[in-house]
């Protein structure tokens, strides 16, 4: 079955839709224009301007696409356009993102004069909102954040047109768009502000792995009250709090709720859902590599204590050396250039699908230790893989709902999207009593074959 | 013992599921003419609108089928031999069978009409219709819809997904007369007018013109309107594929027919699905069933009675469910269109007009509910199929009805108003919403 005879032309884009489109080109040139600027002043607001354009450009686009047409799903033409389907477009996007990535990362260090490498005319432009939030100049990962936060914000608006037709939908993006600007940009800036150690209130240990090594809890302690409620608040989150929500609600609240890499994927990412690899073979590698991630982390974690307690030169170094690499080949590497970079041609929960330890600890919690499943109603499934098609994590979910069978599965993040995009209203995700949680409907015969091994 | 099933849609499928599971021995061949694997013909639409692709639709993976010793056949079957037991395939094989399964589906329904073989005329059921609907509304700017129903609603929706204006004929004075009660297919008609789809009722189509090229250039209504249009689609139902059952001289009529365990008038020669009609339908059920739902449970109870176990098709309770435009639709159990004796109903329909539920019960105590029809709302049908077995008294289903909503979190709850409005229209049966919306309900 080859797709291209049956693709029909694109339908144009109204007058307006491009035009809104052009601002934001327009936007995107004009940060170029900062970038290449000497002149501090002209620097500033030429980045201010880049800002403006490329956010009015994006929320009237996202209203003439999406706020015009009646309130519904909307996913016309997502494989037919380059952009959602792999073309010339996503690679370059994607070349362009990574391409980021890599200078952010590696390139862009203070030199020791206060010059940020390619970016530093981007960083300095941002001196003075830094300093008003936190009262120091702007370093690369001020900016960062910020580039961060705003993707959230735009297309979190243009998400809450999109699904404005679904009440979880609009309060989930809600939620994502709150958590990121308030307790992973403005908190932390704050904090810095009152001179208080800058801290993420919404990243767990072990995702924020460093959160629960000896190095950062001794530090944090040194710092007074706040910093010994720091400590006591990652410990009680990653080892308290999420057994017991992950029980209730399953790990939805906070991958899809709460944390800011799920965020980016929930709504700058939103556009590439449908580029999850579905098939078992992609699954067999996410069950590969997620859980040894999980795995090495929870060691080093522990090498580290017992260097600390035992005061082993050997362990020490062993730990030191593997927090290292694993900072650079998966703090990096794997969740930054990887898990955004190839937004457009892997789809945007890359990293939360085959590498984030902390998905992976609330996924073994969602699995066996949790009142959540998706319920599929009865036999009202017709196979038509709406629902696989959306599903940012590659879960086949109409392998389960054409069996009549509820979905439970270690990767679900509880996006919803299967359920809003089901045109049969099959699917619906719930919390309930854990007896009968995997009972299928009896109104269909679900074969005994082995599908998914 | 070799299987051998014509046919490799939903029906097929599912006895050569069942089968496997049943006869782990047994030698399986699914042979198909239009595609090499199983696809979700439900689906067609949406790789139209380009929400997915093609190998999206595929219920299965590839592997699939090798893993489960299911042997696939792309080819047609052109001549079958029932004495014999033999299937030619225009690949130049024979199959021989120990059993036969015809499960080769339906095909659209023609009208008849004059200039309805001009190019730009089809209707939807199969990969070619969807390739020449992909090709010939390349750049155009209308299309005209024939048909009410819900291949109609669909034609118009992928249409209306490529900015190009579908205008819809329907026969009676509403959509889906024959299924809908009007105020059910008024709020589809609001859908129509909300995409601005123009709907023409009690209109049919009297000719198609053509030009000079042979294509289609406009259509004429009864109601003498001429309509200017580049492509037709013709959605007035479809018919059974009976042209292998004919040359191989087994009984048919409109479908290939069948009894009870799904046996057609050839030893070892089965049918079931869209292609299939019942010689003796149940009380109140139709003898040619066309849909998604009904051939999985054909195919799969036609593989137990080739099994060895014989068992006798009982479709249960009536579901169906489809989407128009933005409007989810359910139905469980008895929902008829119009008036019936000894059958009463309850309709209640949100102000916005994109939610309405409709419950039908007997007239006569204790009211024991009939059916459902659910708009813009969820039911879950293991609860709505239980209140409809025991006959629970409406009464009490309107006080449960938390336990029947399936809708997503945080959607509006209707329950309140849905209980308020029935003691409204029924206060001789006055009812104290007792259960919210929940799965503790469904289970506690
Ligand atoms: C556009 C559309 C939308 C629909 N939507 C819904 C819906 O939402 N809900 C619902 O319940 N139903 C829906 N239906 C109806 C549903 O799809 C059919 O009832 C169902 O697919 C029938 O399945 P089947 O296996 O009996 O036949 P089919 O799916 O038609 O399969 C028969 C197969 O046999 C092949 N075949 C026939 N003769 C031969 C031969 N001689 N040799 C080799 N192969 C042969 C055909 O090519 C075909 O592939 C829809 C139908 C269409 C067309
Ligand atoms: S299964 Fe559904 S809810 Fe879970 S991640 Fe996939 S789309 Fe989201
Ligand atoms: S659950 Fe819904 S979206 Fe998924 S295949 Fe079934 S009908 Fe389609």
């Amino acid at each position: 079955m080859s797709s291209t005879r049956t693709t029909p032309p694109l339908p144009a884009s109204s007058p307006a839709e491009k035009l809104a489109l052009s601002v934001v080109a327009g936007g995107l040139l004009t940060l170029l224009l900062a970038l290449a600027d000497a002149d501090p002043a002209r620097q500033q607001r030429w980045f201010y301007l880049a800002l403006g354009l490329l956010g009015s450009g994006m929320l009237a686009w996202s209203w003439l696409k999406y706020g015009r047409h009646p309130a519904g799903v909307q996913q016309h033409s997502l494989w037919l356009r380059a952009s959602t389907s792999r073309g010339a477009v996503a690679w370059v996007t994607g070349l362009v993102l990574t391409g980021f990535y890599v200078v952010l990362y590696w390139f862009s260090n203070d030199d020791g004069h206060g010059h940020f490498g390619p970016l530093n005319n981007l960083v300095h432009a941002l001196d003075g909102f830094s300093r008003a939030l936190r009262a120091r100049p702007a370093d690369q990962w001020f900016l960062y954040g910020t580039f961060y936060t705003l993707a959230v914000l735009l297309m979190g608006v243009r998400a809450l047109w999109k699904y404005r037709h679904s009440r979880y939908q609009l309060i989930r993006t809600a939620s994502v768009m709150f958590f990121q600007l308030g307790f992973a940009f403005l908190l932390p800036g704050l904090l810095q502000f009152f001179q208080q150690p800058e801290f993420y209130f919404t990243y767990f240990w072990p995702l924020k792995y460093d959160y629960l090594f000896p190095g950062t809890v001794t530090s944090l302690l040194q710092k007074g009250g706040l910093g010994v409620f720091m400590v006591f608040w990652g410990a009680a989150m990653s080892l308290l709090a999420t057994p017991v929500l992950t029980y209730f609600f399953g790990k939805r609240w906070y991958c899809s709720w709460v944390c800011g890499c799920g965020g980016l994927a929930e709504t700058a990412g939103d556009p590439y859902r449908q580029l999850a690899d579905k098939s078992r073979a992609a699954w067999r590698w996410e069950v590969r590599i997620i859980y040894p991630v999980l795995v090495l982390i929870v060691v080093i974690t522990v090498l580290l204590w017992v260097h600390f307690a035992t005061g082993s030169t050997l362990l020490g170094a062993a730990g030191g050396v593997a927090a290292k690499w694993y900072g650079f080949v998966i703090g990096s590497v794997f969740s930054g250039v990887i898990g955004v970079g190839f937004y457009p041609i892997m789809g945007a929960r890359v990293w939360c699908r085959f590498g984030c330890p902390m998905a992976a600890y609330l996924g073994l919690l969602q699995k066996h230790f949790s009142r959540f499943r998706i319920s599929t109603n009865g036999a009202q499934c017709i196979s038509c893989g709406n629902c696989s098609n959306v599903c940012e994590m590659g879960i086949d979910v109409k392998q389960y709902a054409q069996r009549g069978e509820p979905i439970i599965r270690a990767s679900c993040v509880g996006c919803g999207m299967c359920s809003t995009a089901c045109p049969r209203g099959v699917l619906n995700l719930e919390n309930g009593p854990r007896e009968g949680r995997y009972q299928g409907s009896q109104l269909i015969h679900a074969d005994s074959l082995r599908i998914l091994s | 013992m070799h299987l051998v099933i014509i046919g490799n849609g939903i029906t097929g499928v599912s006895c050569a599921l069942a089968v496997r599971r049943l006869r782990p021995g047994a030698r399986i061949t699914l042979v198909s003419a239009e595609s090499a694997h199983h696809y979700s013909r439900t689906a067609l639409m949406y790789v139209y609108m380009g929400h997915m692709r093609l190998s999206d639709i595929k219920p299965y993976e590839d592997w699939f089928w090798d893993e489960n010793r299911l042997g696939l056949v792309y080819a047609t079957a052109t001549a079958l031999n029932t004495a014999e037991q033999l299937v030619v395939l225009n690949n130049g094989t024979t199959l021989r069978y120990d059993a036969l399964l015809l499960a080769t589906g339906s095909e659209s329904k023609l009208g008849g009409w004059p200039g309805q073989h001009l190019a730009g005329v089809q209707g939807l059921y199969g990969l070619p219709d969807l390739e020449a609907m992909a090709r010939d509304t390349h750049g155009i700017s209308r299309g005209v819809v024939v048909g009410g129903g819900l291949i109609g609603v669909e034609l118009a929706e992928m249409l209306h997904s490529r900015g190009i204006e579908p205008v819809v004929l329907v026969r009676e004075a509403r959509y889906w007369a024959s299924v809908l009660p009007p105020e059910e297919a008024h709020l589809v008609d609001r859908q129509f007018q909300e995409n601005r789809v123009p709907v023409r009722y009690h209109t049919e189509l009297r000719e198609v013109l053509g030009d000079a090229q042979g294509r289609v250039r406009a259509v004429l209504t009864t109601a003498g309107e001429e309509i200017a249009c580049q492509w037709v689609g013709l959605a007035i139902g479809v018919t059974p594929n009976l042209s292998l059952a004919r040359m191989g001289g087994i009984d048919t009529d409109r479908g290939i027919l069948v009894d009870e365990l799904l046996r057609t008038s050839a030893a070892q020669v089965y049918a079931a699905g869209d292609c299939a009609q019942h010689r003796q339908p149940a009380a109140g059920e139709v003898p040619i069933e066309q849909l998604w739902y009904t051939g999985r449970l054909q195919g799969e109870t036609v593989a137990h009675t080739i099994c060895g176990q014989p068992t006798r098709y009982r479709r249960g309770i009536w579901f169906n469910s489809a989407k128009f435009f933005n409007l989810e639709y359910q139905t469980y159990g008895r929902a008829p269109a119009g008036p019936v004796a000894g059958m009463d109903h309850f309709y209640w329909e949100h102000p916005s007009g994109r939610a309405a539920l409709r419950v039908y019960f007997q007239a006569a105590p204790p009211h024991a509910v009939a059916g459902f029809n659910a708009l813009g709302l969820r039911l879950r049908q293991d609860v709505c199929q239980q209140w409809i077995r025991n006959h629970t008294p409406v009464a009490a289903v309107m006080a449960e009805l938390g336990a029947a909503n399936f809708d997503p979190e945080f959607f509006p709850q209707h329950e309140q108003a849905l209980v308020a409005a029935f003691n409204r229209q029924f206060p001789q049966q006055p009812v104290v919403l007792k259960r919210r919306k929940g799965l503790r309900a469904l289970f506690g």
